[in-house]
């Protein structure tokens, strides 16, 4: 992936900004909190004013008054967080808040996915929310945002990590669900219900046209993410529901669930089921193999290594503060590379990898 | 390479051992004799000599992936297995080997690093790992570390063998008591039929190894004691005489008798117990080498008719022999081994079965003007053996060495793109190229890939979006991306439509700085033909 490197002289920022007595943004017991805009970003706990980076579980919270979120990912909120007071932002509008000129910019994570740019006094923040570089046909590309503080994921931050493309994996798991049809098998697929079920869908719309007379099976927790993805104009293989849709057999099929539907009750309708995981960690073979299901598939939402790298280069921070994940090697790693980098303890990140 | 390294990543993903049974009968089934040689040996638990030390292979990765060391180190302690974090952390491939298979990865690149030294040996395998993608990769480390370490027993891989050679289980068990050699002739004896009589199975082969133009001054240092020898480019052959008749083998693939009767009739006159090795080629109306493409079309008909047959003459060019009046004579130095082999066909007085000069060079000047009248005669190039030794198996470094002509290239223009197979197959990565002929552009030559896994995605996006016409799984592209591709020799040919017939045709890179128009003229391909 072509990464455009802008460079530019900065003006000193230091003198305007001295007189803040605390850093733009700060870790509160609610979450990240910029008292200049008076307002949280992904807070895990209820608060008056959330900015929403997007909507799985770890980000986007209930209890809140007020929660400002990319117009794209609006559907999404609206499921998760039932009845709750919803600003709508278009990627690259810039609001004011407090001091501060706040604006969101796709991440490239999943539908609606935002990173959040914070302005105050000419010194710049960028809360990266979940990201990825690779192409993902279900949501805007990652908008590189230059700052002077960038605050990074850090899910997959070990150098192990590096995504093989979406190509060669599409063709491994349509090989897979090939084999299942010869064997008389069904396909399952094991993956998060909000963002990976739906990509894999449109990359197999993509890449698979001869999949396209296919209807593909899905678990309820499938069910209303996929349809909202459809409702914002994403081309995805069809689908309907195993439960309740009068599917004789599933043999030949490919049926989408979510992971913790292995060894669960649901699996006794599938006949002779075959299981896969689509998961970052599928990266390394011993975890494959605990993992023990018969196949693994290498297909995160998350920034892989060279796109972490790539990324804080791409932002120019001379600080970085890494979270969601395991943080330490790239704190290490940035240090020594002359990025001024620590970690932050939020309660984000474990669940959508 | 890759479909072992695909059967490797398969059988890790399945604890299934009837799965397990299914991918190696699956391999068993299609794999070429000398790469499923290595496939037994290795699968049977064989490894390579230790190649480097751990420390080594630190180092190379150091230097490969420009990381800190305690970053590598913490890799490995999550990772938990070298190779595979070799595999992971080594940068990503960027140039495909292309169609190297299992064979020729250990004999032309991991055999030879034992006798570098410790940098070229750093360098050798950084650019392997550059060659290779995620699958192949892994296997290239695991073989490197020492071995596969996987849970194929041998009851498994005898079972899997006996269905896929179609031979009796208990003679697979009792051909693979002991040491297994890793030939094609060694894998030959464990799929003959069971009652095969073995004295009319070929020997194993030896098998010369690339001299690259650097190491010829060194290696051939005292060039007066070693036989030089033209390389044709033909069939290598084993032929056997018999008690009851003549068998002739091609290099591990397949059993050839029938299509050659001319050479089998002029074998008759040699005595019983002898086995020539040599090389099959096409003779012209003057009784010359003919190219190569004159050869393939006596290869495809198992039985020949007159008129080929007079059309087309076939030769065995004899350079060893193996066994002589019963015995075998593969300890003794090939000075000897020759003065026995002209003592047998001379005499015959034939065309079908002759003896392969031997040239002279007085020194390494005209060693090398050798060499390139080799290219004149539409040779492959040199072939250099060391008179005092003996007839090894395998390709063994040190005593027969093969110098090639340089391959040549052009640049030629994709006009036609067809989807891949495998793991490939969701790509375009078969090709056809053209050349100029005037403002028409004439294919010359088929490619499959030679691109990075990148530059393939990049190249199939393009495919994809500057379609012109569709052909079933065939796409006519807009003529305007140019590759370079380097072949191994090039013929006149009546069959193609260009006029020439391009051997081993394979990308050598994307030449995205030209532009269609800067590709080569058909005239400048038909000028290096003959
Ligand atoms: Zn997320
Ligand atoms: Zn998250």
């Amino acid at each position: 992936m072509a990464r455009v490197h802008v460079s530019f002289a900065r003006a000193p920022m230091q003198s305007r900004h001295a007189c803040r007595m605390s850093e733009l943004i700060e870790l509160r017991p609610e979450g990240l909190y910029c008292a200049a805009g008076d307002f949280y970003i992904d807070p895990w706990r209820p608060v008056a004013r959330a900015v929403i980076t997007h909507g799985h579980a770890d980000h986007a919270r209930a209890g809140s008054e007020r929660y400002h979120a990319a117009r794209a990912g609006i559907g999404l909120l609206e499921w998760r967080l039932p009845g709750a007071n919803l600003c709508p932002l278009d990627y690259g509008e810039s609001v004011r808040m407090g001091a501060c000129q706040v604006s969101l910019h796709p991440a490239g994570h999943v539908l609606g996915s935002a990173q959040v740019r914070v302005e105050c006094a000419g010194e710049v923040w960028v809360v990266s929310g979940d990201y990825k570089r690779a192409p993902d046909p279900t949501c805007a590309a990652f908008e590189p945002q230059r700052c002077d503080v960038f605050i990074t994921e850090a899910t997959f931050a070990m150098p192990i990590y590096r995504w093989p493309t979406m190509v060669e994996v599409i063709a491994e798991l349509d090989a897979f669900w090939t084999e299942c049809q010869a064997q008389g098998e069904t396909a399952v697929l094991l993956c998060y219900a909000l963002g990976k079920a739906q990509r894999v869908l449109a990359e197999l719309y993509a890449q698979c046209p001869h999949r396209r007379d296919e209807v593909v099976l899905l678990h309820g927790a499938m069910e209303t993410p996929v349809d909202i993805y459809r409702r914002a104009g994403i081309h995805m293989l069809k689908s309907e529901s195993l439960i309740g849709s009068g599917v004789e057999s599933t043999v030949g099929r490919l049926l989408i669930a979510p992971p913790s539907a292995a060894g669960s009750p649901f699996m006794r309708r599938v006949k002779n089921p075959k299981v896969a995981f689509a998961s970052g960690w599928m990266q390394v073979r011993g975890v494959r193999r605990r993992a023990s299901h018969d196949r693994g598939f290498v297909i995160s939402d998350h920034a892989d290594w060279p796109a972490l790298i790539g990324s804080i280069r791409d932002s120019g921070a001379t600080r970085v503060l890494a979270t969601h994940g395991r943080t330490q090697a790239l704190v290490r790693y940035l240090n020594e590379q002359g990025i001024r980098a620590s970690a932050l303890a939020t309660e984000l990140g474990g669940e959508d990898t | 390479m890759k479909v072992f390294a695909e059967l490797y990543f398969a059988l890790g993903e399945t604890r299934a051992l009837g799965r397990k049974r299914e991918l190696l009968v699956d391999y068993f089934r299609v794999a070429a004799p000398a790469d499923a040689a290595y496939a037994v040996y290795f699968l049977r638990g064989g490894r390579l000599r230790q190649l480097y030390q751990r420390q080594e292979l630190l180092d190379a990765l150091l230097e490969a992936s420009a990381l800190p060391l305690w970053l590598i180190e913490d890799s490995y302690a999550e990772v938990g297995d070298l190779a595979e974090t070799l595999t992971l952390l080594a940068p990503e491939a960027d140039g495909a080997s292309g169609g190297q298979n299992l064979a020729q990865l250990v004999e032309h690149d991991l055999l030879p690093l034992k006798s570098m030294d410790a940098a070229a040996r750093r360098r050798a395998l950084i650019a392997l790992w550059r060659r290779h993608g995620r699958h192949e990769r892994l296997l290239l480390n695991k073989l490197i570390t020492g071995g596969l370490r996987i849970g194929v027993g041998d009851g498994l891989l005898h079972q899997a063998l006996a269905r896929a050679l179609e031979v009796p289980l208990s003679c697979i068990a009792e051909r693979l008591l002991g040491e297994f050699v890793p030939t094609a002739a060694a894998y030959l004896r464990l799929a003959a039929p069971a009652d095969a009589d073995t004295t009319h199975t070929p020997l194993p082969f030896y098998l010369a190894s690339a001299l690259a133009d650097a190491d010829v001054q060194a290696t051939l240092a005292a060039l007066g004691d070693w036989r030089i020898e033209w390389k044709l480019d033909g069939i290598r052959a084993q032929l056997i005489r018999h008690a009851g008749g003549v068998r002739l083998f091609s290099r591990g693939e397949e059993w050839l008798d029938g299509r050659f009767p001319e050479i089998e009739a002029a074998a008759l006159a040699l005595p019983p117990g002898s086995t020539l090795d040599g090389e099959i080629v096409a003779l012209d109306g003057r009784g010359s080498v003919a190219p190569f493409s004159a050869l393939q079309r006596r290869i495809g008909k198992r039985k020949p008719g007159a008129k080929l047959l007079a059309e087309i003459p076939v030769a065995l060019i004899a350079f060893d022999l193996l066994r002589g009046g019963e015995m075998d004579l593969r300890e003794q130095p090939l000075r000897e081994r020759v003065d026995a082999l002209r003592a047998l066909v001379e005499p015959l007085g034939t065309t079908s079965l002759r003896m392969m000069p031997g040239l002279h060079a007085a020194d390494h000047a005209e060693l090398a003007t050798r060499r390139e009248e080799a290219r004149a005669h539409g040779y492959e190039g040199l072939m250099l053996k060391l008179l005092a030794g003996p007839y090894r198996s395998g390709r063994v470094r040190g005593e027969w060495y093969k110098w090639k002509l340089a391959p040549r290239s052009v640049d030629a223009v994709l006009i036609y793109a067809g989807a891949g197979h495998g793991k490939r197959a969701s790509l375009h990565s078969d090709y056809t190229l053209a050349l100029w002929s005037g403002d028409k552009l004439v294919p010359v030559a088929k490619a499959y890939s030679g691109l990075s896994n990148a530059e393939l995605t990049i190249l199939d996006r393009w495919i994809r979006a500057h379609t012109l016409e569709r052909f079933g799984p065939v796409r006519v592209v807009e003529p305007l991306q140019v590759f370079e591709i380097a072949f191994e020799g090039v013929n006149l040919s009546k069959r193609h439509k260009s006029g020439v017939a391009v051997r081993f045709p394979r990308i050598l890179r994307w030449r995205s700085d030209k532009t269609a128009r800067d590709a080569d003229q058909l005239d400048t391909l038909l000028a290096m033909a003959r």
